[in-house]
């Protein structure tokens, strides 16, 4: 259990210190509970290959204060990913993470977090609803914006399209 | 001038290259007199590019990324400058589910994420929910989930052998891997009754004990299945093709490999020595005799003869659990996890109490939190579970090692060609219903 302003400098010790050498990151998790009083846990757990170690790390955000912890990024590599599902299922933001973007679920998804617990477990819209949507979804339009600044082939793009692209406007939908 | 194609013999040999190491290049077309016309590209095949980028886009739908992985690629002629993986095209909300599923009902989910281990997954599953509820499960379970655990190792691998066999260009070993998977496959049904979807395990014991005969069915296996990996071994490891196609490819250093989490056997490959199994063991996997396979390159022929030698340990785990698989119950003597007979739950007052608190509530684990980790044929699996005192778990969460190992893909391809990304892809062995999920 982890004070989040010092949840950093904690990492940092942990992985480079001759005597810890935590330097395997397995997993970065949040967890929410039904009680909407408790705080939120986000978790890690991390592993010293070389003493054969094991560790989970938690730090807790109080209901109502921003969701937002350190990224260690910057130490462990394998976060990336990790923390930008986390990022993508329960809208808790890793400071200084490079790319935290949504993973899982699409860029222009605006339904909100699935994993909070005031998600509603068939989704905030109708099945009908969801059809729609997908059906009038142009597929071709499913390029980010740093993609498509690869290789001039943002300039190959309708006027129209690249005036929305440009202002984060979804496309496609 | 008439020409007629025509079928060469070529020599056969294992290798494709030329003594200068060059690809070898057959003749195919001759002109009526029987004269080799060359097949010489024409000299201005590639038009100038002035160091343009290209972008391309493989997958979803694509045979060759296993599932519905998108990799866009920057591609500076045939050479990878930049890769931007796209996941979540199966995203299903399992871990969501599982906030509304009893410890039971997961098991079924389980089956369906990493869907080429399943026997392994409910093994896991099954552990976790028994370490939150604080029950010893019994010694010939330990043995049957370690009989499980294995057998789904090697269906994993064979499957992962087969398709990239194909990637690659081979076909034979594909249907000798597939051949074998099948027999494991029949094994499975005659004990379980499903293939695929195994739903092996339960809290607390097994869905079914094994039939009469099972293990003798299982000695043969044993006995036959090294002879496939032989074969496969002399046909592949030494191929001129498979080498060249092979080695030097996606390099993850041993720091590198254990920085960007990659877990079994792309880290092993990378010459890090470590197997949950052997560190932190489970199912007494610490009494058996086997050895963890180490590559020195972590390139993608190393994760190759690692998985390879890893089939070959399996088989020595399974020979012992064979040996040492002891009678007795297989499940334990609990009835608040474990359904009383129903003979007895409609004569004695007590055992109905339990059958209808089971069924009706379903089994209750006291609050807590479990993180159990297993060595899946992928990497070090992990199911994260926190339960508050109800029926059902506040959290389930699934650590996925396919997950973490692709997310380094972006940094084994880069400065390498397209035709590489493919063989690259293949060596992380990824399954997209674990990815997603």
């Amino acid at each position: 259990m982890l004070d989040g302003a010092r949840f950093h400098e904690v990492a940092r010790w942990l992985h480079d210190d001759d005597t810890q050498r935590y330097d395997y990151l397995s997993d970065v998790t949040a967890v929410e509970f039904r009680d909407r009083e408790l705080p939120i846990e986000v978790v890690w757990h991390i592993r010293s290959i070389p003493f054969r170690r094991f560790l989970r790390l938690k730090v807790l955000i109080p209901a109502g204060a921003p969701l937002e912890v350190a990224s260690v990024w910057d130490i462990y590599k394998s976060a990336d990913w990790l923390e930008r599902e986390c990022y993508d299922m329960f809208g808790l933001r890793f400071a200084g993470h490079p790319d935290l973007r949504r993973l899982l679920m699409w860029e222009q998804y605006r339904e909100g977090y699935p994993l909070r617990k005031d998600f509603p477990l068939r989704g905030r819209f109708s099945r009908s609803e969801q059809l729609r949507q997908a059906l009038a979804a142009n597929p071709e339009a499913r390029y980010s914006m740093e993609e498509l600044t690869i290789g001039q082939a943002f300039e190959d793009l309708p006027t129209d399209m690249k005036r929305r692209l440009s202002t984060g406007e979804p496309v496609g939908e | 001038m008439a020409s007629t194609t025509r079928t060469v013999d070529v020599e056969l040999s294992t290798s494709g290259l030329d003594p200068q190491g060059r690809p070898r290049r057959d003749p195919l077309v001759t002109d009526a007199g029987g004269n080799v016309l060359t097949m010489e590209p024409p000299a201005t095949l590639e038009p100038e590019l002035d160091g343009e980028h290209m972008l391309i886009n493989i997958g979803p739908q694509h045979p060759a990324t296993h599932g519905v992985l998108r990799l866009v690629l920057e591609l500076d002629g045939e050479t990878v400058v930049r890769c931007i993986p796209h996941i979540g095209y199966l995203h299903c909300g399992f871990e969501k589910i599982g906030e509304y599923r009893q410890y039971n009902q997961i098991i079924p989910w389980t089956d369906r994420e990493d869907y080429l281990n399943s026997p392994g997954n409910n093994v896991a599953m099954a552990l976790g929910a028994e370490r939150l509820f604080g029950i010893a499960i019994t010694e010939r379970c330990t043995v049957l989930r370690v009989i499980a655990c294995e057998l789904s190792r090697i269906i994993s691998h064979l499957v992962w052998l087969g398709t990239t066999c194909i990637d690659i260009g081979a076909f034979t070993p594909f249907l000798w891997s597939f051949q074998e998977r099948e027999r494991v496959y029949h094994l499975l049904e005659s004990w379980i009754g499903a293939r695929l979807t195994t739903s092996l395990t339960r809290v607390g014991g097994m869905g079914a004990d094994i039939p009469d005969g099972w293990v003798e069915q299982l000695t043969a296996f044993v006995r036959h299945f090294p002879k496939t990996i032989a074969e496969v071994d002399r046909m592949v490891t030494r191929n001129g093709i498979w080498v060249g196609r092979t080695v030097g490819l996606g390099v993850m250093s041993a720091d590198e490999a254990v920085n960007y989490g990659l877990s079994g056997p792309m880290l092993r490959a990378s010459g890090v020595a470590y197997d949950v199994r052997k560190d932190f063991p489970y199912l007494d996997y610490e009494t058996y005799d086997f050895e963890v396979p180490v590559g020195t390159n972590g390139d993608v022929y190393d994760r190759f003869l690692v998985r390879m030698e890893e089939l070959r340990q399996s088989t020595r785990i399974l020979e012992q659990a064979i040996q040492r698989l002891p009678d007795g119950p297989v499940n334990v003597d609990d009835h608040r996890v474990i359904l009383p007979p129903k003979s007895r739950a409609t004569s004695d007052m007590e055992s109905m109490i339990h059958h209808f608190k089971q069924v009706m509530e379903g089994p209750r684990p006291p609050m807590g939190e479990a993180y159990v980790v297993v060595e899946s044929p992928k990497g070090e699996k992990g199911y994260y579970m926190v339960s508050d005192g109800s029926s059902k778990p506040v959290r389930w969460r699934i650590r996925p090692p396919s997950f973490v190992n692709l997310s380094a893909i972006p940094k084994m391809v880069e400065g390498h060609l397209l035709s590489d990304v493919i063989a690259i892809n293949a060596s992380i062995d990824i399954v997209m219903g674990e990815i997603d999920r």
